[in-house]
């Protein structure tokens, strides 16, 4: 893994609108003051007349972002996830998803591994938030390939969409020919029948760390990538629930209210299957390097393979 | 139009209110009567719609940013012919056109989606933005309470129209200085309102909102505004038009009973025999 190219998902993002911008003549991009971090800068330097910049507020930007809507455009509102899910949630509710306009929140620093700006900008709640709302659609790509892809996808789909990107360079784990992004459907890339790995996000690149390690030791982990976390893959889900000995979710999230959850309830309606979640505690992040309050908070491969190990019996 | 004309309209508009409100047995009647002269005005004259085409790519768009005060505009817009008035008595009914609060989605004419105070003025200015963005030549219109401008998301959005000098935004607030709790004073007050838009960079104009000539003049006057969005504000009766109602904070959400109901339309009627005799 750590020949991997590393590039964070932001970047994807910003990479990714300013090639749909060529095309597309209908999207606008809205940014809150944050257009350097969010990347969105990278489309505002190529159609500086098609991003509007909507100074540091986030609530008004989303109305905005629905009134163009409204009128034929396609929209991409971007801010952190804290301020994007969190403090736009209403906004997002009642401006966009209520009457099902073609919005999509594109949020950047999700998760702990914002590092050290901590607890206040570390949103471990977007999940939740944003897949209880009716007409949303949640994306979490888990590297630069499946981020571009997803942008892609969520312009081509008609009705709102949340993107949840990281501030973090992450291992580029999807770059090969066969790689396919169909919006809501998981993707299986470890085959195993011990136990499956179901990751979102960073998470992904994780789960197949400890998938090669647990191979080397004669455990064999299914891993399947989940990019769409609502509607999800049941299919996916269920097949693995039935073939291996139970499920582990990974992701970078409260282990309420987001992937772990979701796939218990899947599982619980369906076929009944033990489901261990792997996650942010719920508890609130702190200050630091990512990549070690990753490993503190749990969101690793040697955890995912603790864990593992610990229910394999 | 004659002022006359106007003020026919404008009752009717006012029936249609008691009789949905009636007919919900819930409902804003109070703040959807202060507000039924502006919308006639705006519908039966100022604004470039058409109710056979109600999607139509050109027209100007109004944003009710107060959504309770829904049954004035589906009363205006039931008048106007985007639907039949017999939905008015449906109104907040299970499985009914006519939702609680404005609903883009279902209801011809409904430019936005509104009910959650604050949200649809910055929704008017995403449109007027868009105008802008596509070189279109249509106006857009937002009406919102006085109280309802105690939200935040308003200056962010009042901020953001005067910075991007949307010229073709015509926000209205229909200041009636009722609110659920009290007086705005008694409440948490919103005053000084005109120079609170003038200083966040509107053209503001104060009118008498159930006078037909300040109205017209007032849309007039924000029209040949170059440069900067205008505010009108409407100083207005809450409850207009319905003696027991006027000025009462009580009818804010409240409907009129069996008695109440055929006093009220009996008040209207009164009105309209005056006018049309």
């Amino acid at each position: 893994m750590s020949e991997l190219k590393k590039i964070a998902t932001r970047e994807s993002y910003g990479n990714a609108l300013k090639e749909l911008g060529e095309t597309c003549e209908n999207l606008v991009v809205l940014d809150a003051d944050l257009a350097k971090a969010t990347k969105t800068e990278i489309f505002k330097k190529a159609y500086p007349n098609r991003f509007i910049d909507c100074g540091i507020a986030e609530c008004n930007m989303m109305g905005i972002a629905a009134g163009l809507a409204s009128t034929g455009k396609v929209v991409f509102a971007s801010s952190f996830a804290m301020f994007a899910a969190g403090r736009a949630f209403e906004q997002v509710r009642n401006s966009i998803c209520y009457p099902n306009l073609n919005v999509k929140i594109a949020a950047t620093h999700g998760g702990i591994s914002v590092g050290e700006d901590g607890a206040s900008h570390q949103c471990n709640e977007d999940f939740a938030l944003m897949r209880s709302i009716p007409n949303m659609v949640v994306l979490s790509p888990s590297d630069d390939v499946e981020a571009k892809a997803a942008v892609k996808a969520a312009y081509d789909h008609e009705g709102p969409v949340y993107l949840r990107f990281g501030r973090l360079a992450v291992p580029v784990i999807n770059d090969n020919a066969n790689y396919h992004f169909e919006l809501g459907k998981g993707i299986t890339l470890r085959e195993g029948n011990d136990a499956s790995i179901i990751a979102t996000g960073l998470m992904v690149s994780e789960a197949l760390t400890a998938a090669d390690t647990l191979a080397k030791e004669g455990i064999q982990v299914r891993v399947i990538n989940i990019h769409t976390i609502k509607p999800i893959d049941e299919d996916i889900l269920l097949k693995a629930a039935k073939e291996t000995k139970f499920l582990l979710t990974a992701e970078e999230h409260n282990v309420l209210g987001g992937l772990g959850d979701e796939v218990s309830r899947v599982v619980c309606e369906n076929h009944p299957t033990k489901v261990v979640r792997v996650g942010v505690e719920d508890k609130f992040g702190m200050s630091g390097p990512a990549a070690e309050l990753l490993k503190i908070y749990g969101l690793s491969a040697e955890h995912i393979i603790e864990k593992i190990k610990e229910n394999i019996g | 139009m004659t002022n006359q004309e106007y003020q026919i309209i404008a009752a009717k508009v006012r029936k249609g209110v008691v009789e949905s409100t009636f007919h919900a047995k819930s409902g804003h009647p109070g703040g959807s009567l202060s507000c039924s002269d502006l919308l006639t005005y705006l519908y039966f004259e100022q604004m470039r719609v058409d109710p056979k085409n109600p999607k139509w790519e050109d027209r100007d768009r109004f944003v009710l940013s107060k959504g309770h005060c829904a049954p004035a505009l589906y009363s205006v817009l039931a008048l106007k012919g985007f639907f039949p008035e017999e939905e008015l008595r449906n109104l907040r009914h299970v499985n009914a056109l006519l939702q609680g609060h404005p609903d883009m989605k279902h209801i011809p004419g409904v430019d936005m989606s509104t009910g959650s105070l604050g949200q649809g003025i910055s929704a008017a200015v995403g449109m007027a933005l868009s105008a802008k963005l596509s070189g279109k030549d249509y106006r857009t219109y937002a009406l919102l309470g006085d109280g309802e401008i105690e939200e935040g998301q308003v200056w962010e959005a009042a901020m953001f129209s005067a910075h991007h000098k949307l010229d073709n935004l015509c926000i209205m607030v229909d200041n009636n200085n009722l609110q659920i709790d009290g007086t705005l004073d008694e409440v948490c007050s919103s005053y000084p309102i005109t120079d609170k838009f003038r200083a966040f960079g509107f053209h503001v104009i104060a009118i008498d909102g159930h006078s037909f000539d300040e109205i017209a003049a007032a849309f007039r006057e924000a029209a040949s505004t170059k440069g900067k969005p205008t505010a009108i504000i409407a100083k207005t009766i809450k409850g207009k038009g319905v003696s027991f109602m006027e000025n009462q904070c009580s009818w804010h959400g409240a409907a009129p009973n069996q008695e109440q109901y055929e006093t009220a339309m009996k008040d209207l009627d009164e009105i309209l025999k005056g006018l049309e005799a």
